[in-house]
């Protein structure tokens, strides 16, 4: 013990999410042990703290204006790996990254992996993250065995799965401490490469009733959305779905082979950080989804892909939220129940006519939800768009599609938004009131607060 | 917290009975803003401004706050700032004086540029340290195109405002990194009742595109904002107009 604040690096800096607005300053501090942890969070001031891991949450959840936010990333110990059971005990801080670094050639992968890989095991937590397997896998924390958490009162806890406290932390953002290490199932593969099925669907309908009738045949599932074509074509698609390649689908003597769990992911340059704004117009978004739409095969089976070309596609080029420019971009994702086919029609619909130049926009079939109390995902359809926060009308477009996700029942996903009016919070998370309540008690004085948390009230 | 596009959801408007941040709060409100200050001389018209507010929806205050009073600065603003984050402070008030009888009556003239320059500074100083331990929060500050050029009819006012402007410029790079955003609105020649019975000037404007060109700003985090846009141009050729000249420009 011993330790103070004033003994940790830290600095005074402009935090954002990985969406670059609405940027706020706060002392960011970088503990490198537990107990130096524990005094950042004693000490840190009125207005208090906030968990950060690699900032890849759009808006303003690991930003806290004022006050300190924890960089948790140089907690980045990997503990304990159970090769056989499948589990690993790790610090918050590791990585997803490095967890298949280090897995994949024990032959395990990490349970649920977002887009990108660059997110940390307590973000991922703290998120409720879900990835291409929700359907049949949920989000992380369903692998979740147990985590440490460092509470408003500089106390660590153990929280096993069951409890309140557990479900508050899955996807609490953050706000009811500081995770310091979790226990994680893992997912058994063969090799490091996916067995990829590619086809394309023509329109809205045509996608979703493919995804209806198909996506249980495979653990990964994804449509990418063209929501620039119009008329008959809106909402083409190209769906790709797979699994991890068996052993076996590798052919004999090839390198793939010889070596069936090698984690060597490309990369490009980064992004530069400078870029003007406009360079994603609704003109060069829509040749680029015409292209990505025209080049995709029609129909094709067992493509062998590259695990990271597979699920983290935008991981090759470092920086890619810079191709927005100064002005940064928006990601919004919401999600509607099953049953609510006909609002994420108009849902699409109006984004269509509104020409959001949105080249990422991705929709997704969901599996049953998880306990979390603030946990995003519903069974139903996901959809997530990103788009440049300069495109005139904006702010009202997606108030407007918040009002018709709050009256079917939906939700948007806390984790990107930026922007979301508080009034909806309570009938987007009916347990807010409960989370509250759980925040009220263990955390009285309000240690833990982030942008996110003053914007929406949490 | 101001949102993605900057708007915020808490605002203090500094001269609230100003036509043009009262279109601009009815804007802040139509988009995202719950809470409002207004700060002005306790009078009828700010108590009318409230209550215009509140029927859009807002939850409206009234704070009595004296421009010529910089003593008292301090005080009313940190209470208001003592009961909850402040997103955005609207700078707003100013006088226009009367040139022709200010230059004949000079403490006519001083309380003008005590208003509009030493009021503000005050204000402003007062507002920025505030947000700076908020670390977030934006300061909108209304300047005018009569302070980029002496003109022989409005220098008294124009000079007052050439102040603020020099000094919130300066304010805006001294809180660089420290979370809080000076913003200089620049209008030209904006019909309210403010400007009621002069002559209009080229290119003028209405309190709504002033407005406008706020929310812009905000999104883009705007250092300077001229309304209209066209007046950046027609000032920086002005700026170069041999003295000799300008003075006998009509305008």
């Amino acid at each position: 013990m011993g330790a103070t604040v004033a003994d940790m690096p830290a600095d005074t800096v402009s935090v954002t999410g990985w969406g670059r607005t609405a940027p706020t300053t706060a002392r960011l501090i970088r503990p490198r042990t537990y107990e130096e942890a524990a005094a950042a969070v004693r000490d840190c001031g009125a207005r208090g703290g906030i968990p950060r891991g690699l900032g890849r949450a759009y808006g303003d959840a690991a930003q806290n204006a004022g006050g300190a936010v924890f960089d948790m990333t140089g907690l980045d110990r990997i503990h304990a790996i159970d090769a056989d059971g499948g589990t690993v005990l790790c610090d918050a801080g590791v990585s997803l990254h490095r967890l298949m670094e280090v897995l994949l050639p024990l032959g395990w992968f990490v349970p649920v992996t977002p887009g990108t890989r660059h997110v940390t095991v307590g973000g991922a937590i703290g998120a409720d993250i879900h990835g291409k397997n929700h359907h049949v896998s949920g989000t992380f924390s369903r692998h979740v065995l147990s985590l440490e958490l460092l509470t408003a009162d500089g106390g660590i806890r153990m929280v096993r799965r069951g409890t309140p406290l557990f479900d508050a932390t899955t996807g609490g953002m953050g706000l009811t401490g500081v995770i310091l290490t979790a226990t994680v199932q893992l997912q058994p593969v063969e090799t490091s490469l996916m067995s990829v099925d590619t086809e394309r669907a023509r329109d809205l309908d045509d996608l979703m009733a493919r995804l209806v009738a198909t996506d249980d045949h495979y653990r990964y599932s994804v449509a990418w959305i063209d929501l620039l074509a119009r008329g008959a074509e809106m909402g083409r698609a190209v769906l790709t779905r797979g699994d991890h390649a068996p052993l076996e689908a590798l052919r004999e003597g090839t390198r793939a082979r010889r070596d069936p769990l090698a984690f060597n992911p490309s990369r490009l340059p980064a992004a530069p950080a400078f870029l003007p704004e406009g360079l994603l117009s609704r003109r060069t978004v829509s040749w680029f989804n015409d292209l990505w739409y025209r080049t995709a095969p029609r129909a094709r089976t067992g493509e062998l892909q590259k695990l990271t070309s597979f699920f983290h596609p935008l991981d090759g080029v470092p920086h890619w939220n810079r191709i927005y420019g100064r002005g940064g971009f928006v990601q919004y994702q919401f999600v509607v129940g099953r049953g609510q086919e006909d609002t994420l029609r108009r849902i699409v619909r109006r984004v269509c006519e509104h020409r959001c130049p949105s080249f990422l926009a991705v929709l997704k079939r969901f599996g049953e939800a998880d306990p979390g109390w603030l946990s995003f995902p519903l069974p139903g359809w996901t959809l997530a768009l990103d788009i440049p926060a300069g495109l005139p009308g904006l702010g009202a477009l997606l108030d407007a599609l918040d009002e018709e996700v709050a009256a079917a029942g939906g939700r948007v996903y806390l984790a990107k938004d930026a922007r979301l009016r508080p009034e909806l919070l309570a009938a987007m998370y009916p347990r807010v009131a409960d989370f509250r309540a759980l925040r009220a008690e263990i955390d009285p004085h309000g240690v833990f607060v982030s942008d996110l948390a003053r914007r929406l009230g949490l | 917290m101001k949102d993605a596009f900057g708007i915020p959801q808490s605002l203090l408007v500094l001269g609230g009975t100003s036509e043009i941040a009262l279109a601009t709060t009815r804007r802040l409100i139509a988009r995202r803003t719950r809470t409002v200050w207004l700060a002005g001389r306790p009078s009828h018209a700010l108590e009318r401004s409230a209550a215009d507010l509140r029927a859009l929806g807002a939850d409206v205050r009234t704070v009595a706050f004296d421009a010529l009073d910089p003593e008292s600065h301090e005080t009313v603003l940190g209470k208001v700032f003592a009961e909850g984050d402040i997103d955005m402070v609207l700078l707003a008030f100013g006088v226009l004086g009367d040139q022709a009888r200010d230059e004949r009556a000079p403490l006519n003239a001083v309380r003008v540029a005590q208003t509009n320059y030493t009021g503000a500074v005050s204000a402003s100083l007062v507002s920025a340290s505030a947000l700076q331990s908020q670390g977030h929060g934006s300061l909108v500050v209304l300047s005018s195109v009569a302070g980029e050029r002496a003109r022989r009819a409005n220098f008294i006012y124009g000079s007052s405002k050439a102040g603020l402007d020099v000094f919130c410029q300066g304010l805006g790079d001294a809180l660089h990194g420290t979370g809080v955003h000076v913003m200089v609105v620049r209008p030209g020649f904006v019909r309210s009742k403010m400007t009621a019975g002069l002559e209009e000037a080229p290119l003028a404007t209405t309190p709504e595109a002033v407005a406008t060109a706020i929310e812009l700003g905000l999104r883009r985090r705007s250092e300077t904002v001229w309304v209209p846009g066209a007046l950046r141009v027609v000032m920086s050729a002005l700026r170069h107009v041999p003295r000799v000249a300008f003075r006998r420009l009509p305008i």
